[in-house]
Order: C-alpha cells, then structure tokens, then sequence
C-alpha cells in the first residue's frame, strides 16, 4: 500500500456514482499524476481521496492509517494539503496573510516555513504587502501552492494548478512542483496538459468514466502506444 | 468682514458640528451592518433595534448607578453603563443567533431568507424593548453638557453668532475615532480578524484552511453588538431615547453602508458621512447664512431651506436609489447589494 492510497473507490455526488473501483496511490518524495479525458472523473477522484466526497465502498489510508471518515479539515490536520482549481486564494487579502492563513491551525512559529516558500518562489517575497487578487494568474497559483504548503504537509494535492497559464509559467510551475516533491512530500496533482505533467511524474493514473483504464510510470505511459494515440494526441 | 466669520461660525454650529457627530454615529452603525453582510452574507434589518435593545440595557444600568451616586462627572453615566449593555446585547445576538440563524446556516438557506428571517427578529426586538422600557422618549445623560457654550464663544471672540459644543458631540467623534481604529487594527493585525478577513473572501479555502467557521460568526456578532451599542448610545446621548427612532435608523445606516459598497467597512464609514450632510445640509434653514454673508438688502425674506426636517428620510432614501441605480456596488467597491 502506497503512502497515501485510495483503494477501490465507488461514489459520487446523489445518485449516480462518478468513480468505480478506483484506485489512486502516492508515495512520499514522489509525484502522482492522473490524467484522462473531459468527464473522466479525475477531480473527483481527487476530492474522494482529500474526503470533499463521501465515497459509498472502498477506503483511504494516510501512512497506513484509515482516514476514510475523517473531514477534510481533519484531514488537513493528518498532513494532506489541497489546492483547489479554482478560488484558490484570498484575493482581498494581501500574499503574506494568505500565507497566514495558511498556517491557521499551526500554534508555533511558522516564520521559517514562510521563507521556505518565498525561496521557493522568489516573486512573493517581493509582492507580500499586494492584494494576491491583483497577481497575474502564475503568479496566483504560486500563492496558492504556497498557502498549502504552509502547514508543512505530508502530501500536496493539487487540481489542474496549470489551469490557465502560458506554458512558460507551466514549465516553471512543474519544476517548483518537483523541487517539493524532492522535499519528500507526496505530490499527487490532476492535470489537463497530460504529456507534460506525465513527463514529471514518477506514477500515472488514465482515468476513463471513473475507472482505471491504466496506471503505469510516467515515462511508461508516454511510450506506451495506445495511451500516446488515446489520450496524449501524439 | 466679521459677517464672513459669523457666517462661517453660523454654518459650524448647525452643519458641521452636528453633521460630524451624527456621521460618526451613522458610520458605528453602518460599520455593524457592514460587517454582518460582508461575514454572514446577509442585510440585517434587525439592526436598528439591536442599537435600541443595547442603548435600553445601556439606559436601566444608568439609571440605577444613579441612584446608587455612582457618577464620573463631567462625562455622562451612561458611559460606565456601556460595557454591561453591550454584555446584554452580545448575549442576545448570540441568541437569536442560536435560535435562527444557525438553523439556516445549517440549511444553506439563501440571503434573502435570511433577511426575512432578520426582519421577524426586528419586530421581536422591536416588542421586546417597547415591553421593558415602553414606546416614550427617554432622557439619560447627565454630566456637564457643553464643551463650550455659545455664549462663551461669543464672549471670547466677540462676535455675534456663537458655536456650542455639546459634551455628546464630543463625545461622539473622540469614541468614533478609537472604535474606528480599533476594529481596523482587530481585522487586519490579529489572527482571529485576518481569520474573518479570509471568511469573508473565500469560505470554502478557509474552511481548508482550517478556520472554524461557528468561531468567525461568534466574532461577527460580538463586533455586531458592540458597534451596535455604542452607536445607539452615542445616538441617544447625543439626541434623545425613543425606539421608534431607532427602528427609523435603519434606513440612513442602510443607505450609509450600500452607499460606501456593502461588505467594506471603509465604505460604511465614508457612508456614514455622506449621509449625515447631506440629510444636515439639505434641511438647514440658510437665511440667516445668506444675511450674513450677501449685501443686506438682498437678504431673503423665506427661510431658504430645501426640505423641511420632516421629511430628512427622504434624502438618505434619494441618495440610496441613486447609488443602486448608477453604481450598485457602492462608491468604493464592495459586494453587489441584494
């Protein structure tokens, strides 16, 4: 069993379940990247495994411990960390009080963590007092990454954080990604830009219509033919 | 040239000086409301008479310190009568709170529930105080009344127009200057204010985050029912106790905060002021200003005043639809208003 792992998830939102037997894993140093096609049920696997979703079978393990029932803000508290796709910072406050806020439930001094992040990104430091609403859209989504990686979490999870940028800002924003995951955190992120994010990954999930269709290492997914011509467009 | 002065003299004794005071006291209140919209999301049109049920709490401690002789002469009693009536409304809040709005919370129920739900609490609180202190005027300052007299003023300056200078006006804008900054320096320099800060912009990353949500509410409506009180004390001092007065409040404290843009406290403040001069210069009587300061015999035989007192509703409600016609969000910029 994987670090963290989502075993065998069934559920969805009312009714109809979204995800069928799914399995999603990471361990910890490395980066996990699901990928597949539009409605393939990726975020939601990703909200069942952070328990935004109840999930009707199956179960979720943190570092062997089953957190299936736990909230997401308990989960938080467990060491998991998780960047939404969209609204994923507060816009009327200013970087440093986003970075703050953050480290809400940390009671002791987190002002290493806080230069940990800003030599991460170096560009905050110099925009702590400005309003993150005012922040171009990379620039936002390093605030964002940065707010989660505030409670020194155990794994990061991060849906779509290229959502929206130029691909220079991707390039740059995939190797922060990796320099955390080097940290020995566990990254385990959704991605629309498939062939990039599985160039970085040391894991790689294809979902399609909730269920696994592959999982295989990054680099075996690029070069295995059938996902190449499914789903990377190559 | 001593008609300039006295012009000028004339024109702070019934515009600036009252204007001043009575902005400050609509900036407490519209801070209030404010806050409410911008944490809970909804227009509490219970607010008026939470400023009434605080100032009564505030009124019966008053008047039984003194009886007691208790006094701190010059100021007015009512002061030392202040943090017990606004113990009594955080209680009351967190009440109705408790016993309303939570349910609702709990339901996801949709703004305008909740201001149908505030306006049943008003008309709760608007018996309620009517039932313990009754319908009447009530008078409860004591304490010197002037700063300075106008006859004083007159005296030392010798001109012939004066400018009094009650103890409440002072009052007023010295405790609106230390609440102003001290609710600023609580929203933007503590942890548990940046928390209402982030609350306010985005609940579900601060409930990532880890903010409890019930914590922030409590907060909102003890901020609520401390502005609350000081602004119905400070209004009451200053004017005189009726409770059908205060429920009227509503109006110029709602104008106040939409006109400064819902949700910004800096807004509600600017509001607040707006509001109170135009309500002060529109209904001023300008004869005796114009006497002064143009030829004698042009003078103006009529009174010169645009709108009679009683009709000074009317220009907070004039000046509300004008915003929401031409800049719904408010002049700084705040939430839509809904």
């Amino acid at each position: 069993m994987s670090f963290l792992s989502g075993d065998n998830m069934t559920g969805g939102y009312g009714g109809a379940d979204i995800l069928h037997d799914c399995t999603i894993g990471v361990e910890q140093g490395e980066i996990a990247v699901i990928v597949g096609p539009n409605g393939a049920g990726k975020s939601t696997a990703m909200k069942a495994v952070f328990g935004m979703l109840a999930i009707r079978q199956g179960a979720v393990h943190l570092d062997g411990e089953d957190i299936t029932k736990l909230s997401p803000q308990d989960r938080v508290a467990k060491g998991m960390s998780f960047v939404p796709q969209n609204q994923n910072v507060f816009t009327s406050l200013s970087v440093e009080e986003n970075l703050e806020m953050g480290a809400f439930i940390r009671r002791d001094d987190f002002s290493g963590t806080m230069e940990q992040v800003f030599e991460l990104f170096p560009i905050l430091k110099e925009k702590r007092r400005q309003p993150a609403g005012e922040l171009s859209g990379g620039q936002r989504q390093q605030v964002a990454v940065g707010r989660a990686l505030m409670t020194q979490p155990k794994v990061l999870m991060l849906d779509e954080p290229t959502a929206g940028v130029s691909p220079i800002v991707m390039d740059e924003l995939f190797d922060r990604i990796i320099e955390v995951a080097k940290s020995g955190i566990a990254i385990l992120m959704v991605e629309q830009n498939a062939r990039q994010a599985l160039n970085i990954a040391d894991k790689g999930y294809v979902l399609v219509q909730g269920r696994n269709r592959y999982t295989d290492t990054g680099a075996a997914l690029i070069a295995n033919p059938e996902v190449r011509q499914a789903f990377l467009g190559l | 040239m001593d008609d300039i002065f006295n012009a000028l003299i004339l024109l702070s004794n019934f515009v600036i000086v009252p204007g001043m005071a009575y902005g400050s006291q609509l900036a407490i209140g519209a801070l209030g409301v404010t806050l409410i919209y911008g944490i809970l999301r909804f227009s509490n049109f219970a607010h008026g008479d939470t400023m009434a049920f605080g100032t009564m709490a505030t009124i019966l401690l008053t008047w039984a310190l003194q009886d007691w002789g208790v006094s701190i002469s010059p100021l007015p009693t009512a002061l030392l009568a202040l943090p017990f009536g606004i113990a009594c409304t955080v209680v009351l809040l967190l009440l109705t709170d408790r016993l309303v709005y939570r349910f609702l919370r709990r339901e996801k129920a949709a703004p305008v529930v909740f201001l149908i739900a505030s306006v049943g609490v008003m008309f709760v609180l608007n018996g309620l105080v009517r039932f313990i202190i009754g319908p009447n005027d009530q008078r409860f300052a004591d304490g010197e009344r002037f700063i300075m007299k106008a006859r004083e003023f007159k005296r030392m300056t010798g001109l012939s127009e004066g400018v009094a200078f009650k103890t409440s006006q002072g009052l007023t804008i010295v405790t609106a200057v230390i609440v102003v900054a001290a609710l600023f320096w609580f929203l933007n320099r503590t942890r548990a204010g940046k928390s209402m800060r982030a609350y306010s912009d985005n609940e579900d990353l601060a409930l990532l985050s880890g903010i409890n949500p019930e914590r922030v509410v409590l907060i909102t409506w003890t901020l609520a029912a401390a502005l609350a009180t000081i602004a119905g004390v400070l209004y009451g001092l200053d004017k005189s106790f009726k409770p059908f007065t205060y429920f009227q409040l509503l109006l110029p404290i709602f104008a106040a905060a939409i006109v400064g843009g819902l949700g910004n406290p800096l807004g509600a403040i600017a509001g607040g002021f707006i509001i109170a001069f135009s309500e002060v210069t529109v209904t001023y009587a300008y004869r005796k200003f114009l006497a002064y300061s143009i030829p004698g015999d042009w003078a103006p035989e009529g009174l010169v005043q645009l709108l009679s007192t009683d009709y000074k509703f009317a220009v907070s409600f004039v000046i509300l639809v004008l915003v929401l016609l031409l800049r719904p969000t408010g002049i700084f910029g705040g939430r839509t208003a809904s």
